[in-house]
């Protein structure tokens, strides 16, 4: 078998075996699945600008509450519906990505990070502010009239599942695609040597701008249908836990992989889950296992098993 | 009450405001010039100043001025030895790298939190003041606890300062800071400067909590905002130059007060995150100090 097939082969099967779960989990694991597909489209999108790009970036959270409210004030001010709220959160995540990156872009490194970071916090000062706007911290409830589609209520268990997994193996197999075009390489190149890549005539800003901006594409998709889908917009995620999160997801899953985010998100979705019923203590969850992480399996799970089985793996 | 008093009112608070934020903010500014470590659990450390403070001044049975002392000295020590011990077990083995270290700390401000609402609760609890006495002033009493504040922490900085210009210690450190291979050449014991640097870094945060918690409360999530402030402070001052850390303290402190006092405190927070965003983007060498 060829190296492109088994790839297919693979995600085509990982998505076959997502769908089918629906029918074979109880209902609870099912919504469960739901918000963690949701979730995964977060963080397949963290993961094109710091697993593929090498932008480590602690404000992803705007870009998902911009998705979020993208869709969110449309349907509260305007009486949008689903479809076209799901859209407006679209682009409103990568138009935030794009006027970071223009600035943010300009820093490296350690800088990066605290300059997103920054953006992140001022946004979600900014919503606070504007409370008679957004909501302030208690947010608001999304319509059930706006959260219908195609004559399905997306309040209802099986068409949320398949709206969530539609968007979910849509951002898959396009973040499949992207890291095998060209553009994807050159994304790589970015990430293992920048000063190379500039000599050999590519221009690193537009690189990781373009690569910042589908990013936030996908960051605002998911916040926009996290909120269609579960009927609650609030500031709350707009917080740096919200850039936390899709980077634990990467690290755990596997940085610069195309599966690693969606195992990362289910593994710490459960983690959490399971240990919530013997302990209140989930903050310590999450940061014992940013420490361990960080300190014994950089590269993730499915990092080390490229590493060391399955070179292929992209 | 008009103006002039307002205004003067403004001033002191952010006075106040300015010389913790200072403490603070040197220490984070030193761990980042030394080691290069950006310190994000710094503002946990300063919790847990507060939250040990607390413990210690209700359960030692000795007048307040004393327990409030004892706490001034026990606080920092076990934040330092926190600190120190997070450096031994967690930084260096991560060489110090800098996006793994901001990761890291990112766990351990999340661990530090829970563990301080675990063992410490949710609530919010007063520490009482070592000594009551207010300054009357024609328009307003002033509290002068507020006032000893701002000497104790303009007496903690100076000693600091000593510290890093005249003593042995404070020699061996700023070599580190400036070459860290040759200082190993010759002799110094790097490993041992990291772990000492990264505990006073932690001990000055707690120092400024102690100080602060009998006018605020003690609680889990306190960290937050003096994370946040040092992190402006410390970028505007440029970051690794504690000159410049000492100036940005002053200027933000004080206009954070004044701000917050005549228009929304959440407005005069946008204003800030926004400038050190734009300050990193466009002056990374900060508006005050000298290339960092």
């Amino acid at each position: 078998m060829t190296d492109g097939a088994k790839v297919w082969g693979l995600h085509l099967l990982v998505l076959a075996a997502v769908f089918a779960a629906q029918f074979l989990l109880p209902p609870y694991h099912a919504t469960n699945l739901a918000r963690i597909m949701v979730l995964a489209v977060f963080a397949m999108g963290y993961n094109i600008a710091f697993g593929y790009t090498g932008l480590l970036s602690l404000g992803h959270a705007l870009f998902f509450a911009a998705g979020m409210y993208g869709m969110g004030l449309p349907v509260w001010h305007l009486e949008w519906v689903s479809v076209p709220a799901l859209i407006a959160g679209l682009l409103a995540g990568g138009v935030m990505a794009g006027a970071v990156g223009v600035l943010a872009l300009r820093t490296a490194g350690v800088s990066f990070m605290i300059v997103t970071l920054m953006f992140a916090q001022a946004g979600y000062l900014t919503l606070l502010y504007l409370n008679s706007w957004t909501g302030g911290d208690e947010g608001f409830v999304v319509a059930s009239a706006a959260r219908q589609a195609f004559g399905f209520s997306l309040a209802t268990d099986t068409p949320r599942f398949t709206a969530a997994f539609v968007l979910f193996a849509a951002g898959l197999l396009a973040c499949l695609w992207l890291v095998r075009s060209p553009f994807g390489r050159v994304m790589v190149a970015m990430r293992e040597n920048e000063e190379r890549s500039r000599m050999l005539g590519y221009d690193p800003f537009r690189v990781k701008l373009v690569a910042l901006i589908l990013s936030g594409l996908y960051a605002g998709l998911a916040g926009a249908a996290y909120g269609m889908l579960f009927g609650y917009v609030g500031a709350s995620f707009a917080t740096i836990q919200y850039s936390i999160l899709p980077m634990l997801y990467v690290l755990l899953g596997g940085a610069g992989t195309v599966l690693g985010p969606f195992l990362g998100a289910l593994l710490m979705f459960y983690l959490i889950d399971i240990t919530s019923n013997y302990t209140d203590a989930y903050l310590f969850v999450v940061g014992a296992a940013l420490v361990g992480l960080v300190l014994f399996a950089p590269k993730g799970i499915l990092g080390t098993l490229r590493e060391r089985a399955w070179r292929w793996l992209p | 009450m008009s103006f002039g008093p307002f205004l003067l009112l403004a001033v002191l608070e952010g006075t106040v405001m300015a010389a913790v934020l200072a403490l603070t903010a040197v220490g984070l500014s030193l761990v980042f010039g030394v080691m290069r470590v950006v310190n994000v659990a710094h503002g946990e450390f300063y919790m847990l100043g507060a939250v040990i403070a607390w413990f210690v001044t209700y359960y030692l049975p000795f007048p307040p001025a004393l327990v409030w002392l004892a706490a001034l000295i026990i606080a920092p020590l076990i934040v330092a030895l926190i600190a120190a011990l997070t450096d031994t077990l967690v930084l260096k083995r991560l060489n110090y790298d800098p996006e793994a270290t901001i990761v890291a700390t990112i766990g351990l401000l999340y661990m530090l939190q829970q563990a301080a609402l675990t063992f410490y609760g949710p609530d919010a609890r007063p520490v009482v003041a070592p000594f009551e006495w207010r300054i009357q002033l024609p328009w307003f009493g002033y509290s002068g606890y507020k006032l000893f504040v701002v000497v104790a922490a303009v007496v903690i900085l100076a000693a600091v300062w000593l510290f890093m210009t005249r003593s042995k210690a404070g020699l061996v450190m700023r070599a580190t800071q400036v070459d860290r291979d040759t200082a190993q050449a010759f002799g110094i014991n790097v490993d041992r400067v990291y772990a000492g640097t990264f505990a006073l870094g932690g001990a000055l945060a707690a120092a400024a909590a102690v100080l602060i918690v009998p006018i605020q409360q003690a609680h889990y999530l306190m960290g937050h905002d003096p994370l946040l402030l040092s992190f402006i402070v410390v970028i505007i001052g440029g970051l690794g130059s504690i000159r410049g850390t000492l100036v940005a303290a002053l200027v933000i402190g004080l206009s954070d007060g004044i701000i917050s006092m005549f228009f929304s405190p959440t407005l005069a927070k946008i204003i800030a995150t926004l400038l050190v965003a734009l300050v990193l983007v466009f002056r990374p060498q900060g508006l005050f100090g000298a290339k960092a």
